[in-house]
């Protein structure tokens, strides 16, 4: 519904200096979680209509960083802006992917009735769903390949199944932000074939993606923009010129351990301004 | 009917309705054992209550009963959020430390000056026949309020009890939506423990639940199904605590429900035990079967001879099976005159390698898709 309004991706430059406000916009952003910290002093601004990959080791705070453009995690200290405004006011800007463990699957509904739920933004309160919000989600389930599916228990799924299940909820708050954790974890190869191909036609559509990413092996063949995080910002930017060798080694290859013990240390000493 | 059976009677199907109708919200959330410490932590709200007004009125010793669920969920709230304290600690803390303080509080009621006609003894297992009409009218209104608020709603309870952390990025108040669950949850409680009583309350939120779900897979069907197991369960367990004698009303209502629950565990399709058993013996019996007729056939087909007996020995051989394992599913196959059987032999008759060689037939044909079609390697047994 706010789609009609971006403008078409040409090249990369004409996105960043031409699209005006980043899709998504960290600033000194800390998250800690009982006194420990998850992230730490991030900035960094995301252009618009991107694919973009969150890559890092367990533990990084990439999941928390997408929780917290969601307002789901409190920040320490610093802000993040969607679209140069607090989420609060960008609520339907933005579609979810949560990760697929996140909900109990033998809850007693259907496929069509879960992807209904990412029109409730759009329903309101109190409201029931009308013949046509039942045609978008399909419409949606359809863009997943599922609609066969549509009547399908959710407890006779299987993981890809339940992963485009929750891809298509997400189209169905038609947003022009997308933020998705983990969506290619421990699917089928069909699945992931998928998925890819969706991401594809957003883009194309001008949609911003920012996806949590295990699987390095295939970020450069997925997504042409990268921020890599272990807990601080180590690196951000398109895949070709920041996904390398050194930026990758410093992400995990500076022996996670060490760097989580030091940073430890730092915290619960209060010293002076870590690094 | 007496007055008193005909409030009984109103009181149980009421609270039936009404507790498994939330209930249900609590079994899909886990939060069974939430609806235990709530109806157990109400118990110092009664006693304090009655030693602070002096009354018997129902109305005061149930607000103290609210006052006392809300602390007591609240509590483990807090506890949950800001100790390290897992949920089901939690709640096993309160549920004990309110229950006890309740039984301290009760002991000393009983031992005040015409304590013993206190009566507060019944909100322990609850006494139904103990209701009037006043009480019943506090039911109505308090049930009434919770049905209508959780069909106003269900949309939204439907999307925090399946997926929180989405209903919050939808910008839903899922936290307050949360705690209004929880006050509903209460709220039925306290209408439910002069009838059965902080002790056993537990069952009428989730037994019912429990049963519905094994019925169904659409929310808005198992919420209205737990409703009407319910009622079902207080009306039956009414009756039968007032025609038999000096049966416990609550306890009955328990059981009647338990009995639903049972039957539906066993004998639900697609989810009951019994299907589900039924089903893979079917299937394995079946797979055996064809194993055992396709394993003769081309036993006979290799020796040349097709109606030739075949020792059991050199049969069980081929797929590792013990000798028992495998009369089990010979004795069918001679029932349906599949197989012969001789002395410690078999052969086919004519039915039996007619349909030998179709279930071959099928076999190979499959063989050949696979293994053209999706490059699969042969079974070993075909090559």
């Amino acid at each position: 519904m706010n789609g009609s309004s971006v403008t078409e991706p040409v090249g990369a430059e004409s996105i960043y200096t031409h699209a005006g406000e980043p899709a998504l916009e960290v600033h000194d952003l800390t998250v800690a979680y009982r006194s420990q910290p998850v992230l730490w002093d991030i900035d960094v601004a995301l252009p618009e209509g991107r694919l973009i990959a969150i890559v890092g080791p367990n533990g990084a705070g990439k999941s928390t960083l997408l929780k917290a453009a969601l307002g789901l995690v409190k920040p320490t200290t610093g802000w993040i802006k969607v679209f140069g405004a607090p989420y609060t006011q960008r609520r339907s800007w933005v579609g979810y992917v949560p990760q697929r463990e996140s909900v109990d699957w033998d809850f007693p509904t259907s496929v069509i009735d879960v992807v209904c739920m990412g029109l409730y933004g759009r329903v309101g309160w109190l409201r029931r769903l009308s013949r046509e919000h039942r045609e978008i989600a399909r419409a949606c389930l359809d863009k997943v390949n599922m609609a066969h599916l549509a009547h399908r228990q959710i407890s006779q799924l299987s993981g890809g199944q339940q992963q485009r299940v929750f891809l298509a909820r997400a189209l169905a708050e038609d947003a022009r932000l997308y933020l998705m954790d983990e969506p290619f974890a421990g699917v089928d190869a069909a699945t992931e074939h998928a998925i890819l191909m969706l991401l594809q036609e957003l883009r194309g559509r001008g949609r911003t993606v920012v996806a949590v990413h295990h699987d390095l092996q295939t970020v450069s063949d997925y997504f042409d923009y990268v921020v890599l995080l272990n807990m601080r910002l180590i690196a951000a930017g398109p895949v070709s010129t920041t996904f390398t060798q050194e930026n990758l080694h410093k992400t995990y290859g500076g022996r996670l351990t060490v760097l989580s013990k030091a940073a430890d240390a730092l915290f619960t000493q209060k010293e002076t301004e870590p690094e | 009917m007496t007055y008193t059976l005909q409030n009984v009677l109103l009181g149980s199907i009421m609270l039936g309705v009404s507790g498994g109708v939330l209930g249900s919200f609590a079994f899909l959330r886990r939060q069974s054992l939430l609806g235990d410490a709530l109806a157990h932590a109400a118990l110092p709200g009664v006693c304090i209550a009655y030693i602070l007004t002096g009354t018997k009125a129902p109305l005061p010793l149930l607000l103290g009963a609210l006052a006392a669920g809300v602390t007591g969920s609240l509590f483990i709230l807090f506890v949950v959020r800001w100790t390290k304290i897992k949920e089901d600690a939690a709640i096993g803390i309160v549920l004990s430390v309110f229950f006890g303080l309740g039984i301290v509080l009760l002991t000393r009621i009983q031992k005040m000056t015409g304590g013993n006609q206190s009566g507060l003894d019944k909100y322990l297992f609850g006494q139904a026949a103990t209701l009037v009409e006043e009480d019943l009218k506090l039911m109505a209104i308090l049930g009434a309020v919770a049905l209508i608020i959780v069909a106003a709603g269900f949309k939204e309870f439907k999307l925090i009890s399946f997926d929180p952390g989405f209903g919050q990025s939808l910008g839903y108040p899922v936290r307050r939506l949360e705690i209004l669950l929880t006050c509903l949850l209460v709220i039925i409680v306290v209408v439910g423990l002069q009838t059965v009583g902080v002790v056993l309350m537990v069952a009428t939120l989730i037994t019912p639940a429990a049963a519905a779900r094994q019925w169904t897979e659409r929310l808005s069907i198992m919420v209205i199904l737990a409703g009407a197991i319910g009622g079902l369960s207080g009306a039956v367990g009414a009756v039968a605590s007032a025609t038999a004698e000096r049966l416990p009303t609550g306890p009955m209502i328990v059981l009647v429900s338990s009995a639903v629950l049972v039957v539906s565990l066993l004998f639900a399709p697609e989810r009951g035990l019994l299907w589900a058993r039924l089903r893979d013996h079917k299937v394995r019996d079946r797979i055996r079967r064809e194993n055992l007729l396709k394993d003769m056939f081309l036993m006979a087909e290799r020796s040349g001879e097709t109606g030739a007996f075949v020792s059991s020995p050199s049969l069980m051989g081929l797929r590792g099976r013990g000798h028992r394992d495998m009369i089990e599913n010979v004795r069918p196959l001679v029932r349906d005159g599949l197989i012969e059987r001789g002395t410690d032999e078999f052969r086919l008759t004519e039915s039996g390698l007619a349909e030998a060689e179709r279930v071959v037939r099928n076999h190979r044909l499959w063989e050949v898709y696979l293994s053209s079609n999706l490059a699969l390697p042969l079974d070993h047994r075909a090559q």
